[in-house]
């Protein structure tokens, strides 16, 4: 399916606090920086389709605060209220429909504007859940829990996810944290949702992405790299926590299979080249590998073990460095789907996996999977 | 705060009160525990499975439910963690912790706080029982949290 192309994306360091940019300062920043790079200006862009969170950004509507950063006055604009890959789908569909053939996905989230914990408590319905106080982290300590003991996992083996992605991070010059970290840095780390510690867990971020996505026919006037859509699927699971399986990604595993079906993957380790994946805490990643397929259920963590998702690996995981480098919430997929698109264009520098030809995104909705969108991707 | 950091900042918040509708479900369950000290469910015509807390549709079968089923006060933990960050929405001074738990006569899990603050002394299959709140203001906090037993 060689119908959507990416023909280039721009993004801006991840920062713990750009506080001399209002985030429409921040989406002007990378659309800015996209024009440059193609060398196009806003009558170019037939139509734009943003990703944000109202919670988030502080007003309802929240695209209109960007409206002028995305050019988008007087133009068709739709937004994703929602993580950023689910905005690329909408801007694959706006291609497909042969409606427009030029489509700009921008996403954006600056965290340090409001507490991530209270937001996140919205997250959950006001009857049975959000007055217990849960959000994110403790959402995410009953879900590693439940993993790690119902198939053995260790502390250590979650550990070194964390060590992998931060070092990955090294060589990604728009990585907000940028610093080596060791096994023993982890484990001696604050407990902050038991067996989870404040390592395990991604910083908070402010900064924005945005991408050019291209008919068919259009593609080779912006670039000679295109890189194309071969498969897509989404899957939500259960809301309410106890009405879901905890222990396995159930919705990642059936929004995976449905992609691999739509672009003809069978054995993902032996044909993907590289894999972005949104961990949203250290076992998350591993819980990942297993739905995505990369191991089988409850092996996740020996997958760490074999070295198979490190840079040198059968199956690179998260050479950018991952949510857990950096994690401006809803621009994350998008964020996952820009590193895919530098590595099959072969623009990754000096984390570039050599001869990457095929690759994976994916996105999330919601507390500890509850939303997934999983996007198959092919260089030339 | 610095002063020249204050002054890059514009303060703001959102105050929007709501009054959420209960839906009969919401509203039974809720009172039950509040009046009687009784945990509800309710149970799926076709598959059977109770769901704790109850709703409308068994999203396995698509059938509405309305058989209503009374589950035990007490349950198995089959995930728990204890936290130990703070926000100003958490119902307990941390460390506390919160259990996926199995009430007896239940197909579901349970969400809810238990009073321990050590996860040593915490165990997947451990038993624990609901404490009722004396004076009950219609949350789901009318059962104040479990306890081991």
């Amino acid at each position: 399916m060689d119908k959507v192309a990416i023909v280039g994306v721009a993004q801006t360091k991840y920062e713990e606090d750009k506080i001399d940019q209002p985030y429409s300062e921040l989406v002007f920043e990378v659309v800015k920086k996209l024009h440059n790079n193609l060398g196009i200006t806003n009558d170019d862009i037939g139509c734009v389709i943003t990703s944000s969170n109202d919670f988030n950004d502080g007003r309802t509507i929240a695209n209109m605060a960007i409206q002028d950063a995305v050019g988008s006055v007087r133009k068709a604009e739709s937004r994703v209220s929602g993580d950023g890959a689910f905005a690329y789908v909408y801007g694959a569909m706006r291609i497909l429909s042969e409606e427009y053939d030029t489509v700009m996905v921008v996403s954006h989230c600056k965290c340090s504007e409001v507490s991530q914990y209270l937001v996140n408590n919205t997250i959950f319905d006001p009857y049975y859940q959000r007055h217990l106080g849960l959000d994110q982290i403790s959402s995410a300590g009953l879900m590693a829990n439940m993993y790690m003991n119902k198939y053995g996992v260790s502390e250590e083996q979650a550990a070194k996810v964390v060590v992998k992605n931060r070092k990955n991070a090294l060589n990604n010059p728009h990585a907000h944290l940028q610093k080596e970290i060791s096994v023993e840095d982890v484990l001696n780390s604050k407990m902050l949702a038991y067996p989870l510690k404040e390592l395990d867990f991604p910083p908070f971020s402010d900064g924005a992405v945005a991408m050019l996505l291209t008919s068919e026919k259009s593609a080779k006037k912006f670039t000679d790299t295109p890189v194309w859509l071969k498969g897509y699927a989404s899957c939500t699971d259960a809301y309410y926590l106890g009405h879901r399986n905890m222990t396995d990604l159930i919705g990642l595993e059936l929004a995976a299979k449905g992609a691999y079906e739509m672009a003809g993957i069978s054995d993902p380790v032996g044909e993907l080249d590289v894999a972005e994946v949104y961990d949203a805490f250290s076992t998350h990643e591993l819980m990942s590998y297993e739905a995505l397929g990369f191991c089988g259920k409850g092996e996740g963590g020996k997958f760490m073990d074999s070295g198979a998702t490190q840079m040198n690996g059968s199956i690179p995981v998260n050479p950018s460095g991952g949510v857990l480098s950096s994690n401006p919430t809803m621009a994350n997929g998008l964020i996952r789907v820009a590193e895919i698109v530098l590595q099959l264009m072969g623009k990754a520098g000096k984390r570039q996996i050599p001869n990457a030809k095929l690759g994976l995104a994916n996105g999330m909705n919601g507390i500890c999977s509850q939303g997934n969108c999983v996007l198959i991707f092919g260089g030339e | 705060m610095s002063e020249e950091i204050e002054k890059k900042i514009y303060r703001g918040r959102i105050k929007v009160p709501y009054k959420h509708t209960a839906g009969a479900y919401v509203e039974r369950f809720i009172t039950e525990i509040g009046k009687n000290n009784k945990i509800m469910g309710v149970k799926c015509p076709k598959c059977g499975k109770v769901y704790v807390p109850p709703k409308m549709i068994c999203f396995t079968c698509f059938e509405k439910m309305e058989e209503w089923v009374e589950v035990g006060k007490q349950g198995t933990v089959k995930g728990f963690t204890v936290v130990t960050h703070s926000t100003p929405v958490m119902p307990l001074e941390p460390p506390y912790a919160y259990g996926i738990i199995t009430l007896d006569g239940a197909d579901t899990d349970f969400v809810h706080l238990i009073n321990e603050s050590d996860p040593k002394k915490l165990k997947i299959g451990m038993r624990v029982e609901a404490v009722f709140k004396e004076k009950p203001r219609k949350r789901i906090l009318d059962i104040e949290y479990f306890k081991a037993i």
